[in-house]
């Protein structure tokens, strides 16, 4: 039985996914990419249900149907800053998918195994271009489409196969445990989960050498699995890579989490590729090769963007100690009201807000977007200029600014606008901190040294809306906060900016 | 403390050191405020304004200087005023203890305390109390003003209907404060304006304005350097004078309007605008000479006087242009004093606290216990940093940038195919042991990555979150497998397969979901 015309629909999918993906160039066309996207997750499934998954179809439907309905909730109940907790949370979802994919190979290899035994024929050298466990023709025609090919699979293509679902398991298993607790991390407070996690950087003791010892251990048991020990070694092996997973993840402080959830984007994305090799699956080979590449670059514009080399993220900390004595701060931190700041901003003619984490956790995207809007209807310019690291999630403070109404052709990245500091009248900080702080330029000591900021420093007044006194993540004393030019605006970010708003006349 | 502010007593002087919005400010700090009555009135400050802002109103000078503790005013005090001032009392105002000696020692002799407005030094902290600046930036603007109520044209170029009207040409002479006001106003106004100084590096604070800076091909103009003397412009060589004057020679004919701000500390006004300059202007052209005070920039210049000279160029003279617009002088002259008060007020709690240990202070008081404290020593604080010297960045020749482009293209070059031939190398050693149908699948692999890595480096900065949430949908292609497992005799298998569609269909539809929902609100302005 070939399935042609499922091949030629597979091929079509894999175009429309990379059309997708490229579509993602413009905001204009990401609107049309989506669509490609969905056209071509509809064609791949379709053509599997008609061709080699034909076996329960209507099961099937009726699963697909449910998971449409729980996802439609998901999707349509999400609040904008919640996205990285949904995204990491899908994450745990295709994962979990790639274990239990591939524990169905290992059954379906056993079971093949014992209907060759029971066959009698039974090859267990599997000469060259023979079948590793033959069975009888009848038989054969009984098997689902999958036991079919493992059937007439070589001794080599099954250990490359068990190679493959071993991997597969593996990284889907990190995958899963590592985005439930980055999701956990994420979510904070309003986490579904039954338990709750602690948003810092906690690792057991024994801290990465536990990690070494189960990864090793993880090796010795993929070994003893291929040699033919059996499938404990498996189950084995996916509760240590399961373990990985939340040890990993446990031990990476909640402003890696951009880092974290593109490194499992591309981790559940090398899932699915190894998971296609097993069942030499083209199409999954293609989608997982292109999510795995996205992942791993967006990672790597994140760490870039850190300054930090993508190992010393993962790891945790921040890496080696600082060469030496930082920089002392001098100055004081001038504290400034509410009417202090409408007086600049009605005086000033160009702002720049440089919006952080901080906007996210007091969802006060809504406020500075209506600010937004009266100033521009004066005829202000007003700019928003975007760190790659600003928020939890690439492209986090876009999406919020996006909810909010805020005109995407003023939210600009880093590069676009740095320059422009020196010609702005006022720069308004929320809820950021180590990205703009010039230490990174100035003290070749700081932790953060050589980490690229944003020069907000550099307009003719900062303001810089903060909680409190405390340094940022990183634990550095910013010493933008003590800058002549620079007055802080304390209080929670929505509440402070609500006051404010009636003050812009 | 008592603040108090008396009438001005010079003739034609309409300011007065204290708004009522001033006066409210100065009460924050702990100060009461006391006024003669009438003070405000000719800069249009009714006393019931000033009653309104809690400010005692006091009929006579006399009960003024006795009631009050600090006298604030805008004029140097005449002999009648210094006689009133008593041991202890501080007097603020306009002093030019250069010119005034006497008057000086007068007053240290009586014991008051004077802080000169005007020796206030030019450091960027003393800025807010920098009555030079707020004055000159006032006799700048109305300087132009008064230009063109004495001009018969427009200031913009015009196309109307009864004719085209070229634009008005304005030469600002010295680019101070008065001289950027000048600058400022006149372009606003739409005129072409140039702007002559002998600082070079006021050049792009000129063009900043919007007006032409007047390039003096000069070697020695390097060597003037304003940071030695506080921020002015100092006198300069014979040679260079010479030069500057062939330089307006060639332009007088072309200048309809030229604004004359050009002084020099301590000295008189330098002769700029020569007779033969005026005699070669069009009829009806206009000068104003701001420097006026001081001999003035122009040779036809008579003080406090217009004059038209022979071939009807109106020479305006006039000295005091801030006191023309008493309101607006009145406002911010009184805004300079609060700042000097919240200086000597630190702790806001309404007590004097003279520190001459203090920069500021310490430069504008000029007569402290019973001494003459002028001249001040120089500050701490340098006024302005000293320009580097500024190094032109290298040229590179043609030769030297094809090298360099060379050497980057051999180095990329050399970078990349070694990173192909250490992949390839490796995918050989695999091919050498793997059966070839997985090197088909692998063939594939390989490509989708390099697409992958090819298609996202384009992916705008700004849909990160949505690339996210589409590879997420995408990647529970993974579907597919629990599909084809699905169908399975095996009750186990079977099992898994329904819970894998189940977790990655809701992956799908709420991945693409989602992504849809953040685009659709990504808008143009």
């Amino acid at each position: 039985m070939d399935f042609g015309f499922t091949i030629a629909a597979y091929a079509v999918a894999a175009v429309l996914f990379i059309l997708s993906l490229g579509g993602l160039s413009g905001q204009e066309s990401a609107k049309r990419a989506v669509w490609y996207g969905i056209a071509g997750m509809a064609i791949a499934v379709l053509a599997t249900l008609i061709g080699p998954g034909a076996g329960l179809w209507l099961a099937s439907l009726i699963l697909i149907a449910g998971g449409a309905a729980v996802g439609y909730q998901l999707a349509t109940k999400v609040q904008m800053t919640q996205m990285p907790e949904l995204v990491a949370i899908m994450h745990s979802l295709v994962g979990l998918a790639a274990v239990f994919v591939g524990f169905n190979a290992d059954i379906m290899i056993n079971d093949i195994a014992a209907l060759s035994a029971e066959f009698g024929g039974g090859n267990p050298v599997g000469g060259y271009g023979l079948p590793l466990y033959p069975i009888a023709e009848e038989t054969m025609a009984g098997l689902s489409a999958f036991g079919q090919l493992i059937a007439k699979k070589t001794g080599v293509e099954i250990t490359i196969l068990r190679v493959e679902l071993v991997l597969g398991i593996w990284i889907g298993a990190v995958t899963f445990t590592g985005s439930v607790i980055a999701y956990a991390k994420l979510a904070g407070g309003s986490s579904l989960l039954p338990f709750k996690v602690d948003t810092g950087a906690n690792q057991l003791p024994g801290g990465h050498l536990l990690n070494a010892v189960a990864a090793a251990a993880s090796l010795v048991l993929a070994i003893m699995y291929l040699a033919g020990s059996g499938s404990w070694t498996l189950v084995l092996l996916t509760l240590l890579a399961l373990f990985i997973g939340y040890h990993l993840i446990m031990g990476i402080g909640g402003a890696d989490m951009p880092v974290v959830v593109s490194m499992l984007n591309s981790y559940s994305g090398w899932a699915a590729a190894a998971i296609g090799f097993s069942l030499g699956n083209d199409l999954l080979i293609v989608v997982g090769a292109l999510v795995g590449s996205s992942g791993a670059i967006l990672s790597y514009i994140m760490c870039k963007a850190m300054n930090r080399s993508f190992v010393s993220v993962i790891l945790g900390g921040w890496g080696g100690a600082a060469a030496g004595e930082q920089m002392a701060v001098e100055g004081e931190q001038v504290a400034i009201e509410a009417d202090g700041v409408a007086t600049a901003l009605n005086e000033a003619s160009s702002i720049i807000i440089i919006p952080g984490y901080g906007m996210a956790v007091a969802q006060a995207q809504q406020t500075v977007a209506e600010l937004t809007r009266k100033l521009r209807a004066k005829g202000k310019e007003v700019r928003f200029a975007i760190h790659p690291v600003a928020g939890r999630l690439p492209g986090h403070m876009n999406v919020l600014l996006a909810e909010a109404k805020v005109p995407y052709d003023i939210v600009l990245e880093m590069d676009e606008i740095n320059e422009d500091f020196p010609d702005t009248d006022v720069a308004i900080v929320i809820g950021s901190n180590d990205i703009v702080n010039p230490a990174a330029q100035d003290d070749p000591n700081s932790p953060i040294a050589g980490m690229p900021v944003l020069e907000c420093w550099k307009a003719k007044q900062v303001f810089v809306s903060k909680r409190g006194q405390g340094t940022g993540y990183s634990g550095i004393e910013n010493p933008l906060f003590f800058k002549e030019n620079t007055r802080m605006f304390y209080g929670d970010a929505k509440a402070s900016f609500d006051k404010l708003l009636p003050l812009i006349d | 403390m008592k603040i108090g502010t008396p009438k001005e007593i010079f003739e034609g002087e309409r300011r007065v050191a204290m708004t009522p919005d001033s006066a409210l400010q100065l009460q924050k700090l702990g100060h009461e405020c006391v006024i003669e009555a009438g003070a405000g009135m000719a800069a249009g400050f009714d006393d019931a304004a000033y009653e309104g802002a809690g400010v005692e109103v006091v009929k006579t000078a006399a009960a003024l200087y006795k009631a009050a503790d600090v006298v604030a005013k805008v004029r140097p005090p005449e002999d009648a005023e210094v006689k009133r001032l008593r041991e202890g009392q501080t007097l603020i105002s306009f002093f030019y203890p250069g010119a005034n000696e006497a008057l000086m020692e007068a007053a240290a002799k009586r014991g008051s305390t004077v802080i000169a407005m005007d020796m206030v030094p030019r450091i960027s902290r003393a800025q807010k109390m920098d009555a030079l600046s707020s004055m000159a930036n006032i006799a700048g603007y109305r300087a132009v003003i008064e230009a063109g109520n004495n001009f018969g044209r427009f200031f913009t170029g015009q196309v109307t209907a009864a004719g085209k009207v070229p634009p008005a040409k304005v030469l600002v002479i010295g680019a101070g404060v008065a001289g950027l006001a000048a600058i400022g106003t006149s372009t606003s106004l739409g005129a072409i304006t140039y702007a002559f100084d002998v600082r070079p590096e006021v050049s792009e604070q000129i063009e900043s304005m919007g007006a032409e800076f007047v390039f003096l091909d000069f070697e020695d103009s390097g060597d003037q350097n304003s940071a030695a003397t506080g921020g002015y412009a100092a006198p300069s060589s014979p040679e260079f004078q010479a030069k500057q004057l062939e330089k307006f020679r060639e332009m007088a004919p072309d200048i309809d309007i030229v604004i004359c701000t050009a002084l020099i500390p301590n000295r008189a006004a330098p002769l700029l605008w020569t007779k033969d300059m005026v005699e070669m202007m069009k009829p009806g052209s206009v000068i104003v000479d701001l420097a006026a005070e001081k001999g003035g920039n122009c040779e036809l210049t008579v003080m406090d006087e217009k004059v038209l000279s022979d071939n009807g160029v109106t020479v305006i003279g006039y000295t005091d242009f801030p006191s023309r617009m008493a309101t607006q002088s009145s406002t911010l002259y009184a805004t300079n004093i609060r700042h000097m008060m919240t200086d000597l007020t630190p702790e806001k709690d309404g007590v004097i606290v003279h520190d001459m240990e203090d920069d500021v202070i310490r430069g504008a008081t000029i007569a402290y216990e019973k001494a003459v404290t002028f001249p001040p020593p120089p500050p701490k604080v340098a006024a302005i940093a000293a320009a580097p010297k500024k190094e032109a960045p290298k040229e590179l020749t043609p030769e030297e940038k094809r090298a360099a482009e060379m050497a980057a293209f051999k180095k990329q070059t050399v970078n990349q195919v070694t990173l192909l031939g250490v992949a390839g190398v490796l995918l050989l050693a695999v091919g050498t042991v793997a059966p070839a149908s997985f090197m088909q699948h692998f063939i594939v692999f390989i490509l989708s990555v390099f697409i992958g890595f090819q298609v996202i480096w384009n992916v705008a900065h700004s849909l990160h979150t949505p690339l996210m949430a589409v590879t997420n949908a995408i990647s529970s292609i993974i579907i597919l497998g629990a599909l084809i497992q699905v169908g399975s005799s095996s009750l186990l298998i079977t099992l898994l397969a329904a819970l894998g569609i189940f977790m990655a269909s809701v992956n799908i539809f709420g991945g693409f979901l989602v992504t849809r929902r953040m685009l659709a609100m990504f808008q143009k302005s």
